[in-house]
Formats: C-alpha cells, structure tokens, sequence
C-alpha cells in the first residue's frame, strides 16, 4: 500500500438511468492522486470531470469501481462521514449564517468545541485576508469576497482533500488571475491536496502539479503540465491543451511523407503507415529564404508580442506559425515563403 | 413603438368599468358590514348614529368569548399541526427524484381543496360519531382534528413553493460540512424554509378560525366556535353585534395577512 497516495479512484463508473436513457457519465476512470498535490481535472463540459469529483465528495455513488482515501474505501460514504471538502463553482454560501459563522460550520457540526472553533475562524479568514468581513453576510459581499469565503469555509476543517469545482469560472478575468495566484498559495501553506476542475487548460496549466484530461467519460492522459503540453497522448489533448496544427502524412522508414509530398525527419517510436503530426504554432519558423517547406501567406494577426501567420502549404492544408513580432522581419499576406518545423518537437499521433 | 408593444388587457374597451364593478361587487357588502358595526340602533340595515356599543355588547357576552376562545384554541392547534405535517409531506415531494404516484400524491395532499367541503363534513361527521361512541371522548380534539386536515393543503402550497425555489447546493454543502441529515435540516433546510413556514402556518390560522362547514358539523352541544355562534345568531333577531365580531375578525385576517406579505417578502 502505498501511503503517498491521497485519492485512489480504481476503475470508476457512473451511468445514470437504465435501459435505453442510460448515460455514461463515467466509463472506466482509474486514477492516483498523490499527498500534497495540485490536482487537476481537465475537460470540456460534459466529459465526467465534475462527476467524478462529486463521487469523491461523496454527492453521487459510482455504479461501479471504488474510491480510496488514504487507503480506505470510501466509495459508500455518505459526505458526511468524508474528511474531504469541497468549493462548490456557485460557492453555496448559507445565506442566512455570517461570515465566521459560515467558516465555522463544518468545524461545529463535527462537535468541536467553541474555543477551537473560534482559533480556527480566525487562522482561515486571516488566511484568506478576510479578518475585517467575519461579522457580514454573504450577500454583502462582492464576488471574489465570496469566493474567499467558500475557500475558507471548506479549508476551515483542515479536510485531507480540498475538491473545488470550477470555483473561478464566475469571476472576471483579472480576479481569477489573482485567484489562481492566491490557491496556489493556499495550497502550499495549507500542504492539502487540491483536487481542481477546470475546463480552462491555460488555467490548468499554470497551477497545477499534475493534470488529468478527460473527455466523453475517460481519462484520456495524465502528466505533468509539461508532458501534456509537449507530449500529448492524443488529437484529442493536443488539440484541447494549446493551439495545434495537425498534418497527416505517412511513414517511409524513418521519416514521415506528409500531404505536400515532402519528408519530414520527425522522432518515430514504431508507428507505422497513417499518422499525424501535431506540431505547435511555436516550433514553426517562417523564413524569406526556401526551406524544407514552403507556401504561401494567407493570414496575419498581430497579437502584441507574437503575430500569428497562416500559412498554405503546397497541397492546400493550413498550418499557423507563431513568430516573435520582433524577430525577423515581417510578412504580409501573399508572401511566399519557406517553413522549417523543428522535427525533433514534432508529436505524432497513430490515426 | 405603440403598435409593437406586447398585448396590455387595461387598453380592451370596458376595462375600467368592469375593474370598478367588480372592486364595487366585492367590497361594498364588507365596507356596509363594518360601517353597521358602529350603528348605535339595534338594526342590522337602518343608520341609528354612530356608536361603539355593539362591540362592547359582543366584548361582554359570555357566549361569544367562550367561542372566540374555543375558535383560538382550535385554530392555534390546527395550525402548529397541519404545518409541521404540511412540512414534512413538503420535504418528502421535493427533496427526492421523481417518483412513480407522485401526481397521485399531490392529489391525496391537495384534496381537501378538491373535495367539496360538505362531502367532508358529512363524512367526518359519521367517522366521528362512531369515534365518539367507541372512546367516550367528545371533547375539541374532533374539532382540532378535522381543523387540521383540512389546513394541511394551505399550509403545504406555500412551503412547498418556498422549497421548490431553494438551491439544493445548500444542503448539499451542509452535507460537505460533516453536518448529518438531521443537523443539515436543522441549521440550513429548516432556517432557510422559516418564511414558508410561518406563511403556511398563518394562512392555515386563518382558513381554520373561518370554517363554518365542517365545524358545525363535527361539533359538539356547548362547542360553537366564532363562525358558527354566529351562524346560530341568524336564527334569531339579527343585531349589529354579529357586525361587531364579523369587523374583529375582518381586522385580524387583515392584519395577519399583512404580516404574511411582509414575511415573504424580505426574505426574497
């Protein structure tokens, strides 16, 4: 048994209804959340990450596999017997309690004595800088107040796991930066494991410590920020995580003949016949002087440090480079020009 | 822009004349009623100056307190009853998924709305009896009974649509909270409810103090309530005395009512 692990979701399912209306929330999602961790559950709406969360909160019962915390199984644990909190996406404040008395609900209802409940308050609204709003209600304070309050009150009872269901989704763009700044810090203070539902990847990908990408009900990969962005296990996270271009070409030996009838000398690991090659904007160069490649502009969008060229290739299909606005000189539209692809960067996926 | 605007129902030919004749229609008996409370003669219908003396008459007559206290006895009773009944039934149909007989249900809880009222006390009327002759009780507990029952529909509606408007992320996050099923009723559900509560409860209040039918079929020799005393009243020579008790009884719907709306409205 392996102690480092908090959350231990083996083969995980959840279908609701029977018979034809049936519907698979969940396929089969096993996963390994380890102590400590920033977590994160990446997905467009509707792929399972929500449900998933919800059955390690306990709010639904997997119609199959089983959820361990910290080694036990708490898959039919109702929530309440769970030391896990969550941050609900509408925050879920009770609006008819103050501020401390929300921070110290969980606390009182778990029978802890007026004295500790108190000390407790007090450390978590310091902790979230809201010592100046304990005696206000909810609905007297602004959205991000309200966030900080939810984060307070699922932090007060120092949960083994914190779950936190799409909690930034509602604040304007700004206040989730900072937002996204202050978990992070919450989160290495505190030392709990964060588990993170977002379906925002630049989001995922700045906070968190590992990310798991799911769409339709499964767990499509599971790494590091960098695995993800740079290793994508599919079309599907490569597409989802960042821009991607996709060519398709096939193998000839060690090298991959893509639509334009060139050879790219991209890194093979046994794929054989139909591929793709996912390549990022950023590991296309753009050069005046012929290259591997060539084509012709089509589009050029000026976005501050970086601009944006769309680029038609020989046999017609697109492929968008990212240039440094300062780098080289710039192109217009029309301009025909030679494209390299750094081939070692080169991702590629079986079709 | 004026030939756009949505459908407005005050622009129909006649609006205004039938808007004040039906206010007139409905107001004018009860603007007569308490104006002849404060008749100084002893007519029911023919001006004798003003004067307070028929409420004093009523404040002294023994019959009348004795079924003005029977009436708050009853109806306090049939209210704290048929709310905490009317709240559960409302938690058992709205705190669950959808379930097979759930029309039904709605039905059986409602049906004292839908049943006419006669049928029920008729019905009570023979049930009681044989109660009455299998036990040797004949007390007010038949009244708060039938009282009860019937209140149930009025006091369940408001607390009901109270509940149906309540976001279940609440209880859920009580849930979250380690708070048990009882703890999460008792500090989130049931706080956040208050407002339907106490509107169900008033307007159970009011709806058992006003029942003639069922009361005076279901009562007792020597158990007349309000209503019914005064029903007894019209077998006699009619006074200004049973305009008094009708304007008492007006002024407290009234005020109970306006608390009903302020209630329900500040929470919102």
């Amino acid at each position: 048994m392996n102690t480092d692990i908090a959350i231990d979701a083996r083969h995980v399912g959840k279908i609701y209804g029977t018979g034809a209306s049936a519907v698979t929330a969940l396929g089969d999602v096993s996963i390994s959340i380890k102590k400590g961790e920033f977590f994160t559950l990446l997905g467009p709406s509707g792929c399972g990450k929500t449900t998933l969360l919800r059955c390690i909160a306990g709010f639904e019962t997997p119609t199959k596999g089983s959820i361990h915390l910290s080694g036990t199984d708490i898959t039919y644990d109702p929530p309440y017997q769970r030391p896990v909190n969550t941050v609900f996406q509408s925050y879920a404040l009770f609006p008819h309690l103050t501020v401390a008395q929300n921070v110290a609900f969980g606390l009182k209802m778990r029978g802890a004595s007026s004295a500790d409940v108190a000390r407790a308050v007090d450390r978590v609204l310091a902790l979230v800088k809201l010592e100046d709003f304990a005696n206000r209600l909810p609905q007297q304070l602004s959205g991000g107040q309200q966030q900080r309050v939810a984060l307070a009150r699922a932090l007060a009872p120092e949960p083994q796991v914190l779950l936190l269901d799409e909690p930034l989704s509602a604040l304007d763009l700004k206040l989730r930066k900072e937002m996204q700044s202050e978990l992070k810090r919450l989160q290495s203070e505190t030392g709990i494991t964060f588990i993170f539902v977002t379906h925002d990847q630049e989001e995922a990908l700045t906070m968190s410590d590992r990310i798991g990408v799911m769409s339709a009900g499964a767990l499509l990969q599971v790494g590091t920020p960098h695995d993800i962005y740079d290793r994508p296990a599919t079309r599907f996270v490569a597409d989802f995580i960042g821009e991607t271009n996709f060519l398709n070409g096939t193998v000839e030996g060690d090298q991959v003949r893509i639509g334009t009838g060139d050879l790219l000398a991209v890194p093979l690991d046994g794929e054989t016949g139909a591929v793709t090659l996912a390549i990022r904007p950023e590991q296309v160069s753009v050069t005046s002087a012929p290259a591997e490649l060539s084509g012709k502009i089509i589009d050029a969008t000026y976005m501050g440090t970086d601009t944006h060229y769309t680029i038609e290739l020989k046999d017609g299909s697109p492929l968008v480079a990212r240039i440094q606005s300062n780098s080289t000189g710039a192109f217009g539209v029309g301009d025909a020009v030679g494209v390299a692809i750094d081939a070692r960067a080169v991702q590629v996926l079986k079709s | 822009m004026g030939k756009t605007r949505a459908f407005d129902v005050t622009t129909l030919p006649g609006f205004t004349f039938i808007a004040i004749l039906a206010f007139v229609l409905l107001y004018a008996p009860i603007i007569t009623l308490v104006i002849y409370s404060f008749n100084g003669g002893n007519s029911v219908n023919q001006w004798g100056g003003f004067s307070l003396e028929w409420y004093a008459v009523a404040a002294q007559n023994e019959a009348v307190q004795d079924a003005t206290a029977r009436s708050l006895i009853i109806a306090v009773w049939a209210s704290v009853i048929s709310t905490a009944v009317a709240t559960m039934a409302a938690l058992g149909t709205t705190r669950r998924g959808k379930f097979t007989g759930q029309t039904v249900i709605y039905v059986i809880i409602n049906q004292p709305l839908m049943v006419p009222e006669i049928v029920t006390a008729v019905a009570l009327l023979i049930f009681f009896s044989s109660v009455k002759v299998a036990t040797g009780y004949s007390g007010l507990g038949y009244l708060i009974l039938a009282h009860s029952a019937f209140c149930i529909p009025f006091a369940y509606l408001p607390i009901k649509a109270r509940l149906e408007g309540m976001d279940t992320t609440m209880e859920t996050a009580a849930a979250d909270l380690y708070a048990t099923p009882w703890q999460t009723f008792r500090y989130v559900t049931l706080p956040l409810l208050l407002p339907g509560v106490i509107a169900g409860a008033m307007l159970a209040f009011i709806i058992s103090l006003d029942n003639v039918i069922i009361t005076e079929f279901v009562k007792s020799a020597g158990q007349d309530t309000l209503p019914t005393y005064m029903l007894g009243q019209l077998r006699r020579a009619l006074t200004p005395e049973v305009n008094a008790i009708s304007t008492a009884l007006l002024a407290l719907t009234i005020l109970i009512l306006t608390v009903f709306v302020f209630v329900t409205k500040k929470r919102d």
